[in-house]
């Protein structure tokens, strides 16, 4: 076992001595010493051919016919009848190929590497007594304060307890921009302090923090296998033994040694075995480096058939919060009739209220010092009050008329446009009159209607909204986006009734939503994309999920799965070319062992380096997008 | 009480390393499930500590010729 050990542990200096042994039986066969040529390349065989045999043997134990079994036995027959130098040439090319194989594989697992890597092993805990210790992150638990200097990663998930700073979350969102932290924000494991100082609480440490998990998922769908890989994998499960069998043959009924070895040699499945896998790893790794976890290479061949898009449209499509859209003055400054009103609403914690507290904060108005007197909430109506003498209500029409407040026809019409825009409205009195109309919507993402032009001409026919909202609102936003086809006031129920039906329609749905109370759609669907949560029940139930809520990264992930999906179809085309090609050769007698052997290794370097070109396809994220924390 | 191993393995480059780890450690005793991540370089495997001991899981793993970097035990 100790043997077994070192050898493998010393492979690649083996295969040089086998290189400079090959080189100096050539030199010697050149100076005409025919003995010393066969000397060398027989020690260089022998010496060579001891790694690959001893994996032969592992594999054979476990009753596995591996590519090494059949390169052992094609080096033994060629010793058997004295072709040292194809012996040891073949060998050496096999050994080299390996470990050409190894650094590039590598390569092509980067990604998650790199990812694994930023992910601190040490920590600065805080005592009691104000000191720092520092212990492995592994010991920490929940409640502990951490202190995370300038470029260092964080330890934990956890709430800033003190100091404030510069934090880039890329590791998590793959958006890489410096977000401002101060006390009592969130911060993730994995994350990268640019610049300040921070104690952080942990409230999840190890194995549990977000960053933790999608890692290990992301470990976890490199190694699942996509339909093509299964496939492969039970082909080669069949085809390496028959190419034993088949070698056998040929020798018995030729009686020729040396055809049989060679087709030993040239049956070694190489690149097919390898050409899949390595795409999906390249293609799985890429999301995650952009912040898309891919749950594996099957959901990659499910996700490039997708036509048809179906997105929830409240917190995916839009921001899923509303927002001040259009504000009306009829008399008065406007803001500050603004201000009064958010002095008002300060008392109420109604959705809409919120929403105007939140313009009046993003103008800067002072409100909360406003004397108000004799205010009162009226549910399902508003608020009323006295600000400076001046009695002030702002509600709904109800109140309003309740009040005594009538409209002119012209505010009238301006509040129908309005309500026909599908926001919900807000109207203010003030002494009986009305001065301002305040409509409250909720916002569209502003990348959307690039987003999804761009998914079009990725190759998406239909794109649907489900929304459990108004008809009025829900067709609004459909008219904007250019969706095609729209549905309005649906239960949770409803919409996978709609997924379902369009699957029995022959379509491929991937269903698009943030996750939290979608997720009997996001099952259903045959691609269920998770958006802009890294929780748990999104990563549980979704195929994909979008760490950040953001559609450019949508557009990407399909757009990369159409890639990666071609790429494993070109590497498949390649290894199967090579296959026939070398039958040819073979036939026609232009190919033998050693060049077969080249021919092999050099196929599977082109596919690993196919393979590679979806490491860095998209290129770095371009920075423009929502902050996913807001 | 079943356990939880992880180990954390140097590159793995040929697909039949993994059929041999996973038979390997599948055949001893206490073994409830083993996966390689093949990409990953991992073993996890769930095992009942009862019956055998971590350690001599890692061992089997590094006999057959394959570093173990780190290993880690948790609750299953």
């Amino acid at each position: 076992m100790k043997v077994q050990r070192w050898i493998q542990a010393h492979t690649t200096p083996i295969t040089w001595v086998v290189a400079v042994l090959i080189a100096g039986g050539y030199l010697s066969k050149w100076l005409q010493a025919p003995r010393l040529y066969a000397g060398l390349l027989a020690l260089a065989s022998v010496l060579a051919v001891v790694p690959i045999a001893m994996h032969a043997w592992q594999a054979l134990r476990v009753r596995v016919v591996s590519i090494e079994l059949l390169v052992t036995i094609a080096v033994i027959g060629a010793f058997v009848i004295g072709e040292y130098n194809e012996s040891a040439i073949v060998t050496f090319l096999f050994l080299f190929g390996n470990l050409l194989e190894q650094k590039t594989l590598a390569k092509t697992r980067s990604s998650i590497r790199s990812l694994t890597e930023m992910a601190p092993t040490t920590a600065d805990r805080l005592r009691a007594d104000g000191t720092t210790e520092t212990i492995d992150v592994d010991d920490l638990v929940t409640g502990d304060v951490v202190v995370v200097r300038p470029g260092a990663a964080l330890p934990v998930d956890g709430t800033v307890a003190d100091g404030d700073g510069y934090v880039d979350e890329a590791a998590i969102t793959g958006e890489s921009r410096p977000v401002h932290k101060t006390v009592g924000a969130s911060v993730y494991a994995g994350a990268m302090l640019s610049n300040g100082f921070l104690h952080v609480q942990a409230t999840k440490v190890g194995d549990d923090t977000t960053f933790a998990k999608i890692v290990e998922l992301v470990e976890e769908a490199q190694d699942t296998k996509s339909h093509a890989e299964k496939f492969i994998d039970r082909f080669a499960q069949y085809y390496t033994p028959a190419v034993l069998v088949i070698a056998l043959l040929v020798g018995l009924v030729t009686r020729d040694l040396r055809l049989a070895i060679t087709v030993l040699v040239l049956g070694c499945p190489g690149a097919l075995v390898i050409g899949a896998p390595v795409s999906n790893v390249a293609g799985i790794g890429n999301g995650a480096k952009h912040g898309i976890l891919v749950k594996g290479g099957a959901v990659m061949d499910d996700f490039a058939k997708i036509d048809t898009f179906v997105f929830d449209k409240t917190g995916t499509l839009t921001q899923g919060r509303p927002a001040v859209t259009a504000l009306t003055t009829f008399s008065g400054d406007e803001d500050e009739v603004l201000a009064q009103v958010a002095k008002l609403e300060s008392l109420s914690d109604h959705p809409l209220g919120q929403a105007i507290i939140q313009a009046a904060e993003q103008r800067g108005l002072q409100y909360a010092a406003l004397p108000l007197a004799a205010s009162e909430v009226i549910k399902g109506e508003g608020v009323t009050g006295t600000i400076a003498g001046h009695r002030i209500c702002a509600g709904n029409a109800k109140l309003l008329a309740r009040h005594g407040v009538a409209l002119t026809a012209a505010q009238q019409t301006a509040l129908t446009t309005l309500q026909q825009r599908g926001a919900s409205s807000v109207l203010v009195a003030i002494d009986g009159a009305l001065v301002q109309l305040i409509g409250i919507a909720d916002q569209l993402r502003p990348e959307v209607p690039a987003a999804l032009v761009a998914l079009k001409k990725a190759g998406a026919l239909h794109l649907v909204m489900l929304t459990g909202d108004n008809r009025a609102t829900a067709t609004t936003v459909a008219n904007q986006l250019g969706i095609d086809e729209v549905h309005a006031e649906l239960l949770p129920a409803d919409k996978v009734a709609y997924v379902k039906k369009m699957q029995a329609a022959g379509r491929h749905v991937a269903f698009v939503g943030d996750g939290i109370n979608d997720s009997p759609s996001l099952a259903t669907a045959d691609i269920g994309i998770a958006m802009g949560s890294g929780t748990d029940v999104a990563i549980e139930t979704s195929d994909v999920v979008l760490v950040q809520a953001n559609f450019q990264a949508l557009v990407h992930a399909y757009q990369l799965a159409k890639k990666t999906v071609r790429n494993t179809r070109e590497n498949v085309v390649i290894a199967i070319a090579v296959v026939v090609f070398l039958l040819i050769g073979l036939i026609a007698g232009f190919i033998y062992m050693a060049s077969g052997m080249f021919v092999h290794e050099a196929s599977i370097l082109v596919v690993i380096f196919n393979a590679m070109r979806l490491i860095d396809f998209g290129g770095r994220q371009k920075n423009q997008k929502l902050d996913a924390s807001a | 009480m079943t356990k939880k191993l992880t180990l954390q393995l140097d590159e793995l480059t040929c697909p039949s390393c993994l059929t041999k780890i996973e038979t390997a450690v599948k055949n001893q005793p206490g073994v409830e499930t083993v996966k390689v991540l093949f990409n990953a370089g991992k073993v996890k495997a769930q095992f009942d500590d009862s019956q055998i001991a971590a350690d001599q899981l890692t061992r089997v793993v590094s006999d057959l010729g394959y570093e173990v970097k780190s290993s880690k035990v948790t609750e299953a």
